[in-house]
């Protein structure tokens, strides 16, 4: 078999023999991931610190004047898109999937070493770009995470300077970043799976991270695209997105483009970038529960089904991030169908996850706190997007608080319960010591019922007709005394969640140092990264051979067998009928 | 409009059909021990890994082409000559296609004369295909079609500029190819052989493929 004899032929790895070639010019796969991890991660809580400076200023307008109106939109434009891509694509691809994908299937590395570690530091680079738009004259751009033309590139807009040019440069370093990144996630997928490894034995993490990847690199060229074109608008004046314009009485020099055009390529990006990040986390999550529940998944292969069923309709769902821009109603009852249409494997899903908890020997550790965590959050963030995918019921809503309180459910809660659960998971097989179990609770509880105090009222800020992006309310007659009391409320819950994140720091910081020293499979769990020969794994991942696959990955609580868990690699016990005969292929 | 439709559908049936060439019916549960992979891609790691660029590729080229229909059918679009020297530039790609080619069939054979002859002439070609596109640019630029003058400019340089970029790429890795046959030459090891044999494989198909990918731009700014 070729691809066995890739995965475990030895020229490709290169041999690390000083600090240097080990952990910084690294080509192992473990070794980026963390890289990955921790630039996302820190990236991420720069993010998160800009979103409490704005909302200091929302919850008590007259209090604090700790950002002006101009910098509120930098700070919003620069937390939406560093969570949605920075933060959230780099952990799920860059870093789960740069960890999990070779010690899931078997593998001693990425099949492409070299590009994935030149992935890392393209994505450095992007990140080093974004963060410098804080440094140029103007600040960093404030046109909103969208970027929508013409306001991104019109004279007004905060950071038309150079900090649309650096948004958009970082942009495209990314992509190629994110380019180099998935040929290693895809390939390695297909090509390096251990013996017995095939697709339908693979955990739905690395289901989850595959189709992800694919989403990713079908994707991402749209907003290539539309960065290049914005960027030659803004900078050789070029027409494609910008429109015929007056600006202060003057005409502008552009004529006859289309704005648009820009947003059906955004979205046509934008839409599969939600699920870029949702199924890495639904596959995760789905281990997670299995593992924790001493359950198989319920329906595995629906799980998998669903996965890329998924993944190809959210190619065709993009214009509803567009109903209010105006369009043909033919065109938003096509839309409104094929979104609801995605309801229906997503909570196929949702069932198998409950079903896959239901008469299952259920741990309540930290990992599994957040797993269900993730259940409820997600429920409810997907119901709320059944009301947005209707055209008639997204018009009135879609400028207001229901937006936000829907995305962030959805979109910001949910995945970030599924990286807190996934890095509680693997925590001892990466660093080899387990975390404080204490802590790690206290700091799900407060997470989980602080965003809950953030998120929930916002929907009904939203039905009351409260619209989003502003800075301060005023006076005005539709917005009754009561609801300034509602944010100011959202804000301290925001404080707090934001300060409880310290705990999840403190206990990393606390276990690096002082943990005690883990099982090398705490959690008795079956897949292969669990079987590693040490842990925390070395380099190649497996010793002196790779090892062999006999079974799927969900062997939790079989009948009449001793153990509650069969690892992947052990072979079939006695009297069980060995599987498909080998020599026929149908 | 109905054409992102259409390459939306594409994306998504692409996906599918990758998945149904899998075992949809295998029961996992039920299997146990080791399952022999015969319907498994049996091919070198990087022959996939370039079919998944070229996917990434295509996806890129594909919303241009997109784009620039859409972007065609608004009222202020001028189209702008098509310089006589594309023409010629196409022929030259088109010959250094098929002078790589004509590498492969002789890494094939062992031919190592006609290897390197036949290599070494398809990056000339390329590179003179490059110098072409630069002149022409020169030419149009003499004229007075700036990138600003209309989108219809700003999308001619926007594909040659990124055709072009992409062929300096290829020839980044054909020149890793040359050196490898040079290379190889001294060497002569079963697997140094087998190594320029997939180096050189490769090199052909990216040039094909981008080709291809020229020729569809080349008939969409003639159309126009």
């Amino acid at each position: 078999m070729a691809y066995v004899a890739i995965a475990d032929r030895d020229q490709h790895l290169h041999d690390p023999d000083t600090f240097i070639t080990k952990y910084i010019w690294s080509q192992d796969h473990k070794v980026i991931a963390i890289q990955y991890g921790g630039v996302a991660i820190l990236v991420g809580v720069v993010a998160l610190v800009l979103s409490l400076l704005f909302r200091m200023q929302l919850g008590f307008p007259d209090t604090f004047s700790l950002v002006d109106p101009n910098e509120y939109y930098q700070y919003v434009t620069m937390h939406g898109m560093i969570m949605v891509i920075y933060l959230l694509t780099a952990l799920f691809l860059g870093g789960f999937g740069n960890y999990l994908i070779p010690l899931m299937c078997g593998a001693r590395d990425m099949v492409f070493p070299y590009m994935n570690m030149l992935s890392f530091w393209v994505y450095l680079l992007s990140v080093i770009v974004l963060l410098a738009s804080f440094f140029v004259p103007g600040g960093p751009t404030g046109a909103g995470w969208t970027l929508y033309p013409p306001q991104a590139i019109s004279e007004g807009t905060p950071g038309i300077g150079g900090g649309i040019l650096l948004m958009l440069l970082s942009l495209a370093i990314f992509i190629v970043a994110f380019t180099m990144g998935g040929l290693n996630y895809v390939t390695t997928v297909l090509q390096a799976r251990t013996r017995g490894m095939t697709l339908m034995r693979m955990p739905l993490s690395v289901w989850g991270i595959f189709v992800a990847t694919i989403l990713g690199l079908l994707a991402f060229p749209a907003l290539l695209v539309a960065a290049i074109m914005m960027l030659l608008d803004h900078l050789i004046g070029t027409s494609f997105f910008m429109p015929e314009m007056l600006s202060m009485g003057a005409s502008l020099d552009f004529q006859g483009g289309s704005p648009i055009l820009f947003q059906h390529l955004f979205w046509f990006f934008g839409h599969p970038e939600v699920y870029i990040v949702a199924l890495p986390a639904f596959g995760i999550v789905s281990d997670v529960l299995s593992v924790h529940a001493r359950k198989n998944i319920f329906g595995y292969r629906m799980m998998v089904w669903a996965i890329v069923a998924i993944g190809a309709l959210s190619f065709v769902v993009w214009a509803h991030h567009m109903y209010v821009s105006g369009m043909n109603p033919y065109f938003g009852f096509f839309f409104a169908t094929t979104t609801l249409i995605i309801a229906v494997p997503t909570a196929l899903k949702v069932y198998n996850w409950i079903l896959t908890l239901w008469q299952g020997d259920i741990h309540l550790r930290v990992p599994m706190l957040f797993a269900i965590g993730f259940i409820f959050t997600f429920i409810h963030g997907g119901l709320t997007g059944l009301f947005l995918g209707n055209v008639t019921v997204d018009l009135p809503l879609s400028d207001t608080y229901f937006v936000i309180g829907h995305f962030h459910m959805v979109m910001g809660v949910s995945p970030v319960l599924v990286v807190f659960a996934a890095i509680y998971h693997w925590f001892p097989k990466i660093t080899g010591r387990m975390f404080n179990e204490a802590l790690g609770k206290m700091h799900f509880w407060f997470t989980l019922l602080g965003t809950y105090a953030i998120y929930l009222p916002m929907h009904y800020l939203g039905i009351l007709g409260v619209p989003r992006r502003y800075f301060a309310y005023g006076d005005t007659d539709f917005i009754p005394e009561s609801a300034q009391t509602l944010n100011a409320g959202i804000t301290v819950a925001a404080l707090f969640v934001g300060a409880s994140q310290l705990l999840f720091f403190i206990n990393v910081i606390w276990s690096l140092w002082k943990g005690p020293k883990a099982d090398p499979n705490p959690w008795d769990a079956t897949t292969l990264e669990w079987q590693t020969p040490d842990t925390p794994p070395k380099h190649g991942n497996w010793g002196h051979a790779l090892p062999e696959v006999h079974r799927w990955p969900y062997d939790y609580s079989v009948p009449g067998e001793e153990q509650d868990f069969i690892p992947q690699t052990e072979p079939p016990h006695a009297g069980v009928v060995a599987g498909r005969d080998h020599g026929v292929h149908h | 409009m109905n054409v992102s439709l259409l390459f939306a559908a594409l994306a998504a049936a692409i996906l599918v059909w990758f998945f149904l060439l899998q075992h949809l019916k295998t029961k996992p549960w039920i299997e146990q021990g080791v399952i022999e992979q015969h319907g498994a891609v049996d091919v070198p790691a990087s022959r996939v890994g370039l079919w998944v660029f070229l996917a990434v590729v295509t996806s890129l080229f594909g919303l241009f082409t997109i784009v620039y229909s859409m972007r065609a059918e608004f009222p202020d679009w001028r189209p702008l000559p098509d310089p006589g020297l594309l023409w010629f530039n196409t022929v030259l790609l088109i010959l250094g296609s098929v002078a790589l080619q004509r590498a492969r069939g002789a890494a094939g054979k062992n031919d190592l004369a006609g290897l390197k002859r036949n290599l070494t002439t398809g990056g000339v070609l390329t590179i003179a295909f490059l110098a072409g596109q630069l002149i022409a640019w020169q030419q149009l630029t003499g004229d007075g079609y700036y990138m600003a003058t209309n989108p219809a400019d700003a999308f001619f340089y926007i594909f040659t500029g990124l055709h072009g970029l992409h062929m300096l790429g290829g020839l980044f890795f054909w020149g890793r190819a040359t050196e490898a046959v040079w290379r190889g030459l001294e060497s002569s090891s079963v697997t140094e052989v087998a190594n320029v044999r997939l180096r050189v494989e490769l090199c052909s198909v990216y040039w094909h493929y981008l080709l291809l990918i020229w020729l569809i731009l080349f008939s969409l700014l003639l159309s126009t």
